[in-house]
């Protein structure tokens, strides 16, 4: 069966969707990336989809969930490499995911990553 | 029996009839020069009398192929003028009386042919004549698609103010198919430029409704998708009242009275500030600067 490979980069998991996305594949996902947060004790999750060209309602839930579940771990989630046709599909279905952070590409998902959780780290330092 | 109309003194009918043209209301001395009206309707009767000689009075048949030709040409012509649909079709119902006067002289003394051929003629003519209105209106049809196009194209530009940093001045009403054409053309100019913040100004929105509001917020939410924050600039006093009267929610969209103030935000965002020098610090100026500087004064 196919599985989307989740790669651990120090304390950033790396999730790279290159296939078609069903909804075996998504469910699997789920369970695989959620065990891997908890096992890699993962700050950050960066879920790439640039390869990614069609969605439908349950990938857009999908991806919306992953956020959720991620944040529920404490590890940050942003989704990376949206395609324009993408992006207005996912808006047209109603599915804006308003709780996940977004960047354009890897790069800058990365850096957004760390930013949050240098700030994060500095919140915490001060609440203490 | 209508092959007899011509034949001889062809040159009367037409002065007679370009007589009526000139005199009526359809002639419009601003739009169309009289050689011109003269030359269509030269053109229009040679391959009228070759129709008719034909025998055959259905005139979408192929034997008047050459009259519809004359008749496709000159409404499209005309409507691009700004011809009204009247004028156009008076080209071909004037011609009416000259051939009638026609019909009386050859048939003065028989009254039945005379009505018969009538009646005949003016049938073809009328037929004519709503040929001529329907082609009109087809060109008409064609115009505006066409600017409607064109105005399609042309208000949705976007441009780069900074590095990063994008502009949309939305200019015109904002409908489906617009915010459709808009928001594919900011996605695909935040993918192609790597801004981070797009600026979406709707100074030059009259109008701001739910459903405008709406399709503005659906552009945010997809540039989001996508990475890129945006800002809305633009509201007017009015618009801003309205928003607040019909209720809209505009969420967490950042909204700036001008394009200026949105840009301060944007360059702050991204790190960068605008610093006014004083005139001790300012370099001076380097060669080709002092040369083009010449030039201009």
């Amino acid at each position: 069966m196919e599985r989307i490979p989740i790669l651990k980069m120090g304390e950033y998991l790396l999730v790279t969707i290159q296939v078609d996305m069903h909804d075996r594949v998504a469910m699997t996902l789920q369970d695989d990336l959620t065990a891997r947060i908890v096992s890699a004790h993962a700050k950050g999750v960066l879920i790439d989809i640039s390869a990614l060209e069609i969605v439908d309602s349950f990938i857009g839930r999908m991806l919306g969930d992953l956020a959720a579940m991620s944040r529920v771990l404490a590890a940050e989630t942003v989704v990376v490499g949206m395609r324009p046709a993408v992006a207005i599909t996912l808006v047209e279905l109603g599915l804006s995911l308003t709780g996940v952070r977004t960047a354009l590409n890897v790069e800058r998902g990365m850096e957004l990553l760390r930013r949050r959780i240098a700030e994060q780290g500095r919140d915490g330092a001060g609440s203490d | 029996m209508l092959t007899e109309l011509f034949g001889q003194d062809d040159a009367a009918i037409l002065q007679r009839w370009m007589d009526n043209q000139l005199a009526g209301s359809g002639f419009r001395p601003d739009r169309i020069s009289r050689a011109e009206l003269q030359e269509n309707a030269t053109q229009f009767l040679s391959a009228f009398r070759r129709a008719l000689s034909s025998g055959s009075t259905d005139i979408h048949g192929a034997d008047w192929a050459a009259v519809r030709h004359v008749l496709d040409v000159l409404s499209a012509s005309r409507a691009e003028r700004g011809f009204s649909p009247s004028e156009t079709a008076t080209f071909i119902f004037s011609l009416k009386q000259p051939l009638f006067d026609r019909i009386r002289g050859l048939h003065e003394k028989d009254g039945v042919k005379l009505a018969d051929t009538t009646w005949e003629i003016n049938q073809i003519l009328d037929k004519l004549g709503l040929y001529t209105a329907e082609v009109f209106q087809r060109s008409r049809d064609a115009i505006i698609a066409r600017q409607q196009q064109e105005v399609l194209e042309l208000s949705t530009p976007v441009v780069a103010l900074w590095d990063g940093i994008l502009a949309l001045p939305l200019i015109g009403t904002l409908d489906s198919a617009r915010t459709q054409i808009v928001m594919e053309t900011l996605l695909q100019r935040i993918v192609d430029s790597g801004a981070a913040i797009a600026i979406i100004d709707i100074t030059g929105v009259p109008t701001v409704d739910t459903l405008t509001a709406q399709h503005l917020l659906k552009t945010v939410a997809a540039a989001r998708l996508m990475g890129a924050d945006c800002i809305i600039s633009g509201i007017r006093p009015q618009i801003a009242q309205t928003i607040v009267h019909l209720g809209v929610e505009l969420g967490s969209v950042v909204t700036k009275a001008t394009l200026a103030d949105a840009f301060r935000v944007a360059l702050q965002r991204t790190g960068l500030a605008v610093q006014k020098q004083l005139p001790h610090e300012r370099k001076p100026p380097a060669e080709r600067d002092r040369t083009s500087g010449g030039s201009e004064a």
